[in-house]
């Protein structure tokens, strides 16, 4: 009687499981990211308190003086006045580096003219030129954005102009088989056989934008995050210094994975062609 | 009058071999002339120019002496009284099968409605209708060759051009794509210059073999089989197939043999 049943089942659970078979458990990208923060937010929280709080701060404090600095209203206002040149200079960095990357790469001519200034701009000490910036662009709004806008946008060109280099000479051929225009080349090859190299070169910016903020937060009139971490820095409070410094770091991974998504929406063939090791 | 004319085609490179440069001469002066309709193999050992020799019928090089002609036009670049298929497809990867055979017509200016109805014409033609918005790492190399014949044919070219369209393809999927060819050639009538290492590709399929060594047309070997030539294997075992097949071998070997034992 039980093989019976057993044998009758067995084709019925078959039949469920065709579409797509499901694992029973898979260890998922998130639970081990979320295990790893466990893990490292835990070791610093127990090693923490027993530091001297001038010298270094843990978790539950940083999180009480953020707590402390959201409910004043500081900390909006702070992450607000900090989005608006960060957002401004990183798109504008955008808007001008690809297309100066996609010139640069596809016309040797424009590669003599001009690589080399991009080239030497990549390794430029911005903090150096900040002084000069700021009798340019004055203390405001303006000059935060320049400074985004020129840490931004060296990374986001150099990858741009690399994958230019890299698209294989077989695809230009089938544009110039097909008698494609210089602008269809552009557009309907080389733009998007680039836009792996170009997100690639989206993401780097973002850490350097996030950089080029504080440095602008901090030399130029003192606000936002950077200022927040200078005047706690000044005051020795260095747990409510740690808030900003965190919130800048959530951020960062934040537009990563938010540039991560906008690479799967417009290269999906690149992620499903890409050999990573699923475990 | 003749399709496709080659008259005394020179072309030659400059490689740098161990750092210096040097003169290859890839063609030394080429000539041959196809029909049209016709289907000519071009054929020799690698290296005897017959890739270059389609390169320069396509436009993607130029000759460096004498003169192309395609339809009485002088050949001065590429244009869309040809159309190239690729020795590996070549397809646009974040384009579906669909999207990469709109991408010739594109290029010749066709749009809306007509676009999206010659596109999947070509890919019914090839017998891809029903994968046409898989994208090219989603498909099979023979699928992938297929669209690639799909897109060179949909802009309507006088000549078709191919680069070794099989070589890249396992036994058997060759041998459907070849039959495949034979019945899309019967269809549309296009003249084919197709290049190929492979003499039983070249004997199968082409009215003509044009046989090539260091740049030289060495001899034209006229194919007298019947058509439709659908039936591949018994086309293999016709007394005309052997013979033609043994006497470009045995032209091909009278050459490469002692060069290869000096």
């Amino acid at each position: 009687m039980t093989d019976n049943t057993l044998a009758a089942k067995a084709p019925t659970a078959q039949d469920a499981a065709v579409p797509l078979p499901r694992a029973k458990f898979k260890l998922a990208k998130g639970h081990v990211t979320a295990l790893s923060l466990i893990i490292v937010g835990s070791l610093w929280e127990l090693a923490g308190p027993s530091m001297n709080p001038l010298f270094g701060s843990y978790p539950s404090a940083i999180w009480e003086a953020g707590v402390r600095m959201a409910q004043s209203g500081d900390l909006m206002t702070a992450i607000l006045s900090s989005l608006q040149p960060f957002a401004a200079g990183y798109l504008l960095a955008a808007l001008v580096g690809i297309p100066l990357g996609l010139l640069i790469g596809r016309y040797r001519m424009v590669e003599a003219a001009v690589g080399i200034y991009v080239t030497a701009g990549y390794a430029m000490p911005l903090v150096a030129l900040v002084p000069l910036f700021m009798l340019w662009f004055g203390l405001g709004f303006t000059v935060k954005v320049a400074i985004i806008f020129t840490l931004a946008i060296f990374p986001i060109c150099i990858n741009t102009w690399e994958g230019v280099r890299a698209v294989p000479k077989a695809l230009i051929e089938v544009g110039t088989s097909f008698v494609a225009p210089p602008a269809a080349v552009m557009w309907k090859i080389v733009l998007p056989a680039t836009l792996p190299y170009i997100i690639a070169g989206m993401k780097l910016a973002i850490g350097k934008a996030v950089i080029a903020m504080v440095v602008a937060e901090f030399f130029t009139a003192i606000s936002g995050l950077g200022g927040i971490i200078l005047n706690a820095a000044n005051q020795f409070d260095t747990a409510a210094m740690f808030v900003p410094i965190i919130i800048l770091m959530i951020m960062a991974v934040g537009l990563t994975s938010l540039v991560r998504l906008l690479e799967r929406r417009l290269a999906p063939w690149q992620t499903e062609l890409s050999g990573r090791e699923a475990a | 009058m003749a399709e496709v004319v080659l008259k005394d085609v020179v072309k030659t490179f400059t490689l740098q071999i161990g750092g210096k440069p040097q003169l290859v001469n890839a063609l030394k002066g080429v000539s041959f002339s196809v029909q049209p309709g016709e289907i000519v193999a071009l054929t020799g050992p690698s290296g005897c120019g017959k890739t270059t020799a389609l390169r320069i019928i396509m436009g993607l090089e130029s000759a460096n002496g004498g003169e192309v002609r395609v339809a009485g036009k002088h050949v001065l670049g590429c244009g869309h009284d040809r159309g190239m298929v690729f020795q590996h497809a070549e397809l646009l990867p974040w384009r579906s099968a669909l999207g990469n055979v709109k991408f010739g017509l594109e290029m010749k200016g066709v749009r809306g409605k007509e676009l999206t109805e010659r596109a999947e014409s070509y890919l019914e033609l090839v017998g891809l209708k029903d994968s046409m918005d898989r994208r090219p790492h989603q498909l099979s190399g023979g699928m992938k060759q297929r669209v690639g014949i799909a897109r060179a044919l949909a802009i309507d070219p006088a000549v078709l051009l191919m680069d070794e369209p099989f070589g890249a393809l396992d036994a058997q999927t060759r041998e459907v794509l070849q039959a495949e060819l034979l019945s899309i050639h019967a269809k549309t009538g296009k003249t084919i210059i197709f290049v190929t290492h492979d003499l039983d590709e070249a004997v199968l399929l082409a009215d003509r073999v044009v046989l090539m060594t260091q740049g030289e047309v060495q001899d034209v070997v006229d194919i007298d089989l019947p058509r439709p030539r659908g039936d591949v294997v018994a086309v293999r075992a016709h007394e005309e197939f052997v013979k033609k097949r043994y006497h470009i071998w045995k032209a091909l070997h009278a050459h490469a043999v002692p060069d290869a034992l000096h």
